[in-house]
């Protein structure tokens, strides 16, 4: 499984590297750069804009410089905040962009495991139906409603946390996180749901039963562990998706994140800060991806074996 | 037993048959619930003890401690004046720097800032600034002349590449000092004189220059400081960060967490400090205005940067005296192409212009906030009122576009309507193209683009109808017009005309008396409006909340915010707070 395991990590080492070049070219080859703006440059201020920011070399300079900085760790400097470099500002946003994932994370789980397993113990009745009806509701609704609908009732209405803001205080916490996870919520409701009605009509459940152990043991020890490994190997996608997918959120929540660089810097043409985005991003997609598959083995006995047999 | 039934239904029917207890169920169901309870609680910390309802909220706080919330519209990029170029970065770096001189929030004429007064020689062209003694940067230093003289070389120096350097134009060598066509800074007009004596050289009268050094482009920075971190022409400097900056202004720096706020404090050894009576002042970035809107209502800022248009009239019916509505300095309106057929024909772009009626545009779609308007310039920047050269008439109109050889829109191919991809200029485009195609029978469709790929087609005349906006710099009407002398770099639509040049360029600078200098700026603005390479809309205006215990946020014609006017009455506050 260790070679297995070297062998994907490998693999995954070349796709960061494409991203990275197809990210660097095709930046530069959109309309319009980092310094057009309403009021017209001229000609000298726009070289020496240009000078101060490597872009007088030719292109493939430009790309093997920025790969050399990359693999000091270093990308480079913004373009759209002078004096502040692109680390500086990831590592400035993303752990409020993280813990917001991971309150986001323990919302979905909370509400969607919770929800998923309800349905599942009574398929097709109302027990079932509600929880996965409001499932549905959760997908569809997009988090640019969602989010100042919460606001309104439990902000503006009923007053009982902030509307606002990150940091000041444990309650601005809250509506963001609802509103990140309630759409991550209603996939793990309905893949726990799968989950366990699949593993609900095994034999060892029966067994379980049979040897009279209470409901609650035979559901939480036996049933669970097998019923949400599809939840689990989608956490790791999920959890990517959260830290790439909060831009919506922090706007709506005046959040200081990551997600709102990565968007901003698109439409500023702010090269570097798009690249250093879009890299960190990429990496955290295909690194999670990676944990979850390994976790999935580690978990799944059938897996695993699977992972033997293909190391040897 | 029920080896007969195929397996998929072996699965359904064991879960049919295994029974089980309501009990059973009831509790596994608890246990799950009490898990989860656990894990928000854990998550989300206690939500009772934040909230507003038991606290004050930050505006009623900030009323106690002197402390003003401010929404100030986009992130800055960065606070230091010789770089910046926005309008959210020009409220900080003002109160954080000072020039020469400051505007007067009311009259926005110049008032004494770090220079304490100032003549000027007979032919205008020659400024002496005598300066207080007691400017003090924030670090303790003294500002001085030379600090000016510094400052200035840097703006100007070609590799800072600040694109705010032709704001000091006007002085003598200085255009030719950015350039690099001269590298000798001393031939430059500015001189100290001695430590608290500036002389500025200029090369033609410049009857606005005062206005300019209100300008933060014009401010002082503070020599050693931006020498220790990188040196006079290093943009990527960390100079102007909190722990860094030093600056000469009313306020200091305190706290800069980017996208989230900014704060400012009361600078105590500042010249005027015994009259400022705010202690600090928190600037929040707030791009979207529905959120800013929230904040507001929350109780979370004391003034917002916008007002949604569409909740103007909720407002005003419901909160009269917080609702701000003032014209501001700038223009919305159109551009033609004039190289590109049938753009290039005045009767086709004055036929145009004729058929939109502009009062019903302001009155249906803009929510009656915005003015009307028929010229370039926006009415009384600082006295100077444009001329009007035509009005709504699409009988006209219509005679016009037969004239130019499209009776009834006969012919006349379609084009494209640019603008920049925002909803309130999608509205303003649709409704354009509706009174065009009513009132003359011609076909325009709507393209949107993308900001900097509109803005690129605009550079390179690759459009054929544009939408345009345009804030003045400056309170004189020369920072609308010298945009259309010919080939300028903001003209874009091909309007040339020798006279007009001539004005802009020579005779207003020279012409000190004002009344003489707008009947010149007149002639200048008939000429281009009898063009129509432009096609006015309406004259902008800002939209502000502001909650009742704000007092000295003057409404002006530029904007501008001067917060060592500005004071907060707490008694105001409570009483607002009980109803």
């Amino acid at each position: 499984m260790w070679r297995f395991i070297a062998i994907r990590t490998l693999q995954a080492i070349p796709v960061i590297f494409v991203v990275i070049t197809v990210t660097f070219f095709l930046v530069r080859a959109a309309p319009g750069g980092p310094f057009d703006d309403e009021k017209a440059v001229s000609a000298q201020v726009q070289a020496a804009l240009e000078a101060q920011y490597r872009l007088d070399l030719p292109m493939h300079e430009q790309y093997f410089a920025y790969l050399g900085d990359l693999f000091r760790g270093d990308m480079g400097p913004s373009f759209n905040y002078p004096g502040r470099s692109v680390n500086e500002l990831i590592f400035q946003g993303l752990p409020i962009t993280a813990e917001l994932g991971f309150y986001a994370m323990l919302v979905a789980v909370g509400i969607g495991v919770l929800a998923g397993v309800i349905a599942s113990l009574r398929p097709n009745t109302a027990q079932d139906y509600v929880p996965m009806s409001l499932a549905m509701v959760g997908i569809c609704m997009p988090s640019f409603l969602l989010g100042p609908l919460l606001v309104l009732v439990f902000g503006i209405w009923l007053d009982v946390v902030p509307v606002s803001g990150w940091g000041s205080t444990p309650g601005e916490k809250v509506l963001p996180s609802i509103t990140l996870g309630a759409m991550y919520a209603a996939y793990i409701a309905r893949l726990s749901r799968s989950g366990m009605l699949e593993v609900l009509s095994q034999d060892y459940l029966r067994t379980a039963r049979a040897k009279g152990l209470p409901e609650r043991v035979v559901i939480i020890k036996h049933a669970l562990r097998a019923g949400l490994l599809p939840v689990i190997s989608y956490l790791g996608p999920a959890f990517a998706g959260l830290l790439s997918g909060s831009f919506v959120v922090e706007t709506v929540f005046q959040i200081p994140g990551l997600g709102r660089f990565y968007v901003q810097a698109a439409f500023n043409r702010d090269y570097t800060m798009i690249l250093g985005t879009t890299t960190l991003l990429a990496t955290l997609i295909v690194v999670f991806n990676l944990l979850s598959d390994f976790l999935a083995a580690w978990l799944n006995p059938r897996l695993r074996y699977q992972f033997q047999k293909g190391g040897k | 037993m029920l080896s007969f039934l195929p397996l998929s239904d072996l699965r359904v029917a064991k879960i049919m048959t295994i029974p089980f207890s309501l009990a059973q169920q009831v509790r596994s169901i608890r246990m799950l619930l009490g898990l989860s309870v656990l894990t928000m609680l854990v998550a989300c910390g206690g939500s009772e003890d934040s909230g507003g309802s038991g606290g004050l909220t930050r505006v009623q706080q900030g009323n106690l401690d002197g402390v003003l919330h401010f929404g100030n519209g986009v992130e800055p990029e960065g606070l230091d004046p010789h770089i910046v170029t926005g309008v959210s970065e020009n409220k900080i770096v003002s109160a954080l720097f000072e020039g020469l001189v400051v505007k007067n929030p009311v009259t926005l004429e110049v008032e004494p800032g770090v220079a304490e007064s100032w003549d000027i020689s007979e032919d205008g062209t020659v400024y002496t600034f005598n300066l207080r003694e007691n400017s003090l940067w924030s670090n303790g230093d003294t500002v001085t002349a030379h600090d000016f003289v510094w400052s200035w070389q840097r703006i100007l120096t070609p590799e800072l590449g600040a694109q705010y350097n032709y704001n000091l134009f006007a002085v003598e060598n200085a255009e030719r000092f950015a350039n690099g066509e001269l590298s000798d800074f001393s031939l430059v007009g500015v001189t100290a004189l001695d430590d608290f004596t500036l002389q500025v050289q200029l090369r033609s009268p410049t009857p606005y220059f005062l206005q300019l050094l209100d300008h933060y482009s014009t401010f002082p920075v503070h020599r050693p400081t931006i020498e220790e971190f990188g040196g006079m022409s290093n943009r990527l400097s960390q100079w102007a960060r909190p722990g860094n900056l030093v600056g000469n202004g009313p306020f200091t720096l305190t706290e800069w967490q980017i996208n989230s706020h900014l704060r400012v404090e009361k600078f105590d050894d500042y010249w005027d400090a015994d009259k400022i009576r705010l202690n600090a002042v928190v600037f929040y970035p707030t791009e979207n205005i529905v959120t800013e809107d929230r904040m507001y209502r929350d109780g979370q800022l004391h003034r917002t940067q916008e007002i949604l248009l569409d909740r103007i009239p909720g407002y005003r019916e419901e909160r009269p005296e917080e609702v701000n509505v003032e014209p501001w300095l700038g223009s919305y309106f159109y551009m033609f192409n004039t190289n590109k057929p049938p753009f290039d024909d005045i009767r086709v772009r004055k036929a145009m212009a004729m058929a939109i009626d502009r009062e019903l545009l302001v009155d249906s779609i803009l929510q009656g906030i915005f003015e009307p308007s028929y010229s370039l310039v926006p009415p009384d920047t600082l006295g100077y009122f444009p001329p009007k050269t035509f009005s709504y008439d699409p009988e006209q109109a219509r005679q016009l576009l037969a004239e130019a050889g499209f009776p009834n829109g006969e012919g006349f191919p379609a084009f494209d309507v640019l603008y920049n991809t925002h909803e309130d200029h999608r509205r303003l485009a649709v409704a354009l193209q509706q009174m065009w195609a009513s009132e003359l029978n011609i076909p325009a469709q709507l393209l949107n683009q993308e900001w900097k790929v509109y803005l690129e087609n605009q550079d390179n005349m690759n459009y054929e109808v544009s939408r345009r906006g345009w804030i003045g710099d400056y309170v004189d009407p020369n920072t609308f017009l010298d945009m259309y002398i010919t080939d300028g770099g903001n003209n874009k639509t091909g309007f040339s005309h020798p006279r007009y040049d001539e004005i802009i360029l020579e005779e207003a600078p020279r012409t000190l008396d004002r009344d003489a200098r707008y009947e010149l700026y007149q002639e200048a603005e008939t000429l281009l409006m009898e063009s129509m390479s432009i096609l006015p809309i309406y004259t902008y205006s800002t939209k502000h909340l502001i909650h009742p215990s704000v007092h000295g946020l003057t409404p002006n014609i530029m904007d501008y915010t001067n917060l060592r006017y500005v004071w907060l009455e707490p008694e105001a506050s409570v009483e607002s707070a009980a109803e």
